[in-house]
């Protein structure tokens, strides 16, 4: 029994971690006013990038860096879109999910030739599993022993890098000058504009944060969690994250939670795949890969009281003619 | 009429002026604080600024005053750095300067007070003081530094806030004082105030203009900007008009009268009173019982409000605006449904909480010229004529079998056009391109030439300038002379003084009393602050 809660507990670590990096993302760019629909785009093409610089330069690090690159630089044109020019963010959301979905699978059938595949990623290209100190030795512990071994140790650098960054982005928004201003563009521009701040200055940065986040989560799915890229293999997780920021009311701890809460339906649906559940029988698999989408809907539709996004989220700032 | 002939001569009484205050050495110089010379700025073909001359002497009140569009929010915008002059010369403290940004503006002395706040409503006071001018890249030290000299500023000027608290959830009073803090915190030396007084009571207004004196003696220059001629008499040392972008006087303020600044202000003479000639009461054209209004979000707005208007009576409903004054009005006009509560309107009795319809209150009698004339009075984007006959458009005189008739909506509105001086007389101008005051008339024109027994009438001088308030005025009192029952919903209690018989003050959805034209500006502010409960319980 404990063997079968930590494995599905396991999984939930490794399913949130993605979700967790994108919905972080979204939380610098929203806080700031700029609504990403985005995010699933940025992933896609940050997981491709990754796959195929790990690959051409056998290094998970380069791959990791090639993946930042492409979301930032995806970010960068829904900043112009929406910064620079005003445009509707969704649209510009929109378009970097088309575009990133059409592209990827056009240049891998172009450089690999396997049908928008990129070539399976040997273990030195990819994040191996980290077994943490004292693993093995505790191992035989009873109930701690399993727990450690098996749940907190052995998982990749970007899972743990992943719930680092929690406390740390909890610290920049809430305790940093940045932070502050990050909201303060997100609730009021005019008022951040009037205190002599720059509004375009500070919603590039939290895009930019926002493009090197995704190319985290992006670069976890192919080269981490996955051996090399795989058409979609975002899945709707950049959608997800973002019912998850909702839900976590836009703060970093919350999100950790609701990401974790994702990760365990997600989990939960793998491993009840295909088994007969006492007294109703085989449930088929599609009832719990929808789960966490149900869930979003019914949680967002009222059970967990008002969620209030940054006042000029969406809204392009214009300067007043007064 | 006196404009002054050259620059030395505006120096001269300036320097006068603190001669006699025996401020001069406040500054150790007559410097004033700031002079500005020849400004000007367009926007495209619109002259904003023609040729503007200012002198601002250190450690007084200047007040200048003008219409909507005279161009005192551009002259402001273009000292606190949000635009930049396409000529001219500005000084602070003497010294030739440019004002590129506001970071600028603030970093040379320059605070300003906006018209709508520039707040950060989840945040607390401190939070708000201190963005922009957090002194360092943690938050830590920079808060604590904050609180302290928050705590100083507060003591100096009299003005104490709660530090901690959130900024949405204070009254507008203290919201203003927050942003005046936030001005001094960054060290502002000349403040500048734009339309301050819109949003608060009458006591408030007080509180706020003893702030302003104190700040003055301190040896801060303090700029206000206003529409509203009693506080430029009741505050400022000297003041300056505008009119159409041009600066037209400067006087000081003992030496010249509201009357003086009226006319200045338009052009012509204007009458500051409005006559109201005795009318017979007849028997209640509107009588409203028992009315519970929610608003969207299931508050209860409007709480168990009872009245009746007779014909030939303006009954005035005065309030600081967002006590339930607008949802008031959207029940009774149709707009939105009550919750509870009946009207009878000419005799006919209207259960409100089943009828909300505003075409059949316009069938039975009553018109309606809402509060936002760009929300809903309206469609900005329609021509004159369209918008003439704006829900009255079903009517058959208006259409030739399934079609609209233009020809007689064009000819109809032409003769709007004509009777109610609206300017310019074009009927295909879309609504937009009107000033405030025009379009205000279009929207009375066009609810009072349907003849209603019953006019409602939301701020119907809301950014509109005096010229235009005279006319509109005017046209409520024939209403009234004609037998009418009026129900005037306004935050300016001049207005609501000078037009009504009777008044009721609203507070928080309850209506806290009633009382005559004669009463005091105190005795209403106060029931509009909630003030006089004792009051509440009498009526």
């Amino acid at each position: 029994m404990l063997d079968t809660i930590i494995l599905v507990l396991d999984s939930t670590f490794r399913l949130s971690t993605p979700l967790l990096f994108a919905c972080l993302a979204g939380l610098f760019s929203e806080r700031s006013g700029i609504v990403d629909i985005g995010l699933e785009g940025k992933i896609l093409g940050a997981a491709f990038a990754a796959a195929a610089a790990a690959y051409v330069f056998q290094s998970p690090w380069i791959g990791l860096l090639a993946g930042i690159g492409v979301s930032v630089l995806l970010a960068l044109v829904h900043g112009f879109a929406s910064i620079t020019q005003r445009g509707n963010q969704v649209v510009s959301g929109v378009a970097i999910n088309f575009l990133a979905a059409g592209l990827t699978v056009l240049l891998g059938q172009a450089w690999f030739s396997q049908g928008g595949r990129t070539p399976a990623l040997p273990k030195t290209s990819r994040f191996g599993n980290i077994e943490l100190p004292f693993a093995e030795a505790l191992k035989d512990v009873p109930v701690l022993g399993p727990i450690y071994y098996d749940l907190i140790s052995g998982h990749n650098i970007l899972v743990y890098a992943s719930f680092a960054a929690v406390p740390l982005v909890w610290w920049i928004v809430f305790r940093t000058r940045f932070g502050l201003r990050l909201r303060a563009v997100g609730e009021n521009p005019s008022a951040a504009d009037t205190a002599g701040l720059s509004v375009t200055l500070l919603r590039y940065r939290a895009t930019i944060i926002c493009g090197i986040l995704c190319g985290f989560s992006g670069a976890y799915l192919s080269i981490a969690q996955g051996a090399g890229f795989i058409k979609d293999m975002s899945a709707g997780k950049g959608f997800i994250a973002l019912a998850a920021l909702i839900f976590a009311k836009w703060k970093p701890v919350n999100a950790m939670f609701t990401c974790l809460l994702f990760g365990f339906l997600d989990a939960l649906a793998i491993r009840l795949q295909g088994q007969e559940i006492p007294g109703i029988g085989e449930v088929p698999v599609q009832v719990f890969q929808a789960l966490p989408y149900v869930l979003t809907v019914v949680l967002l539709a009222g059970f967990i009281g008002r969620a209030i996004p940054p006042r000029a989220s969406g809204i392009p700032y214009v300067k007043e003619r007064t | 009429m006196v404009y002054f002939e050259s620059r030395n001569e505006i120096d001269a009484q300036v320097i006068d002026l603190i001669d006699q205050k025996g401020r001069a050495t406040v500054a150790g110089s007559n410097v004033p604080a700031i002079e500005l010379i020849g400004v000007n700025k367009s926007f495209g073909p619109v002259h904003a600024n023609k040729d503007i001359d200012l002198v601002v002497g250190k450690g007084s009140i200047h007040g200048i005053i003008g219409e909507n569009g005279a161009g005192k929010s551009t002259l402001m915008s273009i000292l606190y750095g949000f635009y930049h002059a396409d000529s001219g010369t500005i000084k602070i403290d003497g010294k030739a300067t440019t004002i590129p940004d506001s970071k600028s503006a603030i970093s040379q002395g320059i605070g300003m007070v906006h018209q709508h706040f520039m707040l950060v409503d989840p945040f607390t006071v401190l939070e708000n003081v201190v963005l922009g001018a957090e002194g360092g890249a943690l938050l830590k030290d920079g808060v604590a530094n904050a609180r302290r000299e928050l705590k100083r500023l507060a003591d100096e000027y009299d003005m104490t806030i709660d530090p901690d608290a959130v900024v949405g959830e204070l009254p507008v009073g203290l919201q203003q004082r927050v942003e005046i803090l936030k001005a001094l915190y960054r060290g502002a030396d000349i403040l500048i105030l734009d339309e301050p007084t819109g949003v608060l009571t009458p006591s408030e207004a007080d509180h706020l203009f003893r702030i302003l004196r104190v700040l003055r003696d301190q040896g801060k220059t303090v700029l206000l900007i206003t529409h509203k001629l009693r506080e430029i008499m009741d505050v400022t040392d000297t003041v300056s008009v505008m009119r159409r972008g041009e600066m037209v006087a400067s006087r000081k303020t003992a030496q010249t009268s509201m009357e003086e600044l009226a006319e200045l202000m338009v052009g012509r003479s204007v009458l500051l009173e409005v006559s109201k000639p005795d009318v017979e009461v007849g028997k209640p054209l509107l009588k409203v019982e028992g009315l519970n209004v929610k608003d969207e979000r299931g508050v209860r707005r409007v709480k168990d409000v009872s009245f009746e208007v007779r014909a030939g009576e303006v009954l005035g409903i005065a309030g600081v605006s967002g006590n339930g004054q607008s949802e008031l009005m959207a029940a009774l006009a149709g707009i939105t449904r009550a919750e509870s509560g009946s009207m009878e309107l000419a005799g006919q009795k209207l259960d409100l909480s089943e009828v909300h319809d505003a075409a059949q209150m316009r069938d039975r009698g009553m018109s309606h010229v809402p509060e936002d004339r760009h929300r809903m009075g309206l469609v900005n984007k329609f021509s004159e004529a369209e918008n003439s006959i704006l829900g009255y458009h079903r009517e058959s005189k208006y259409s030739k079998g399934m079609f609209l008739d233009k020809d007689a909506i064009r000819k109809e509105a032409k003769e709007r056009i004509e009777k109610y001086d609206i300017r310019p007389p074009l009927t295909e101008m879309t609504a937009a391109k009107f000033s405030g005051g025009n379009q205000q008339k279009i929207v009375l024109a066009r609810e009072i030439e349907c003849n209603p027994d019953v006019l409602l009438i939301g701020q119907p001088t809301r950014g509109v300038d005096i010229g235009a308030i005279e006319y509109i005025h005017n046209r409520i009192m024939d209403m009234r002379a004609q037998g009418k029952a009026v129900l005037l919903v306004s935050v300016e209690l001049d207005e609501i003084r000078s037009l009504s018989d009777r008044i009721i003050v609203m507070f928080d959805g309850n209506v806290v009393g009633e009382r005559g034209p004669e009463a005091t500006e105190q005795d209403l502010g106060l029931l509009m602050a909630g003030v006089n409960q004792e009051a509440a319980e009498l009526v």
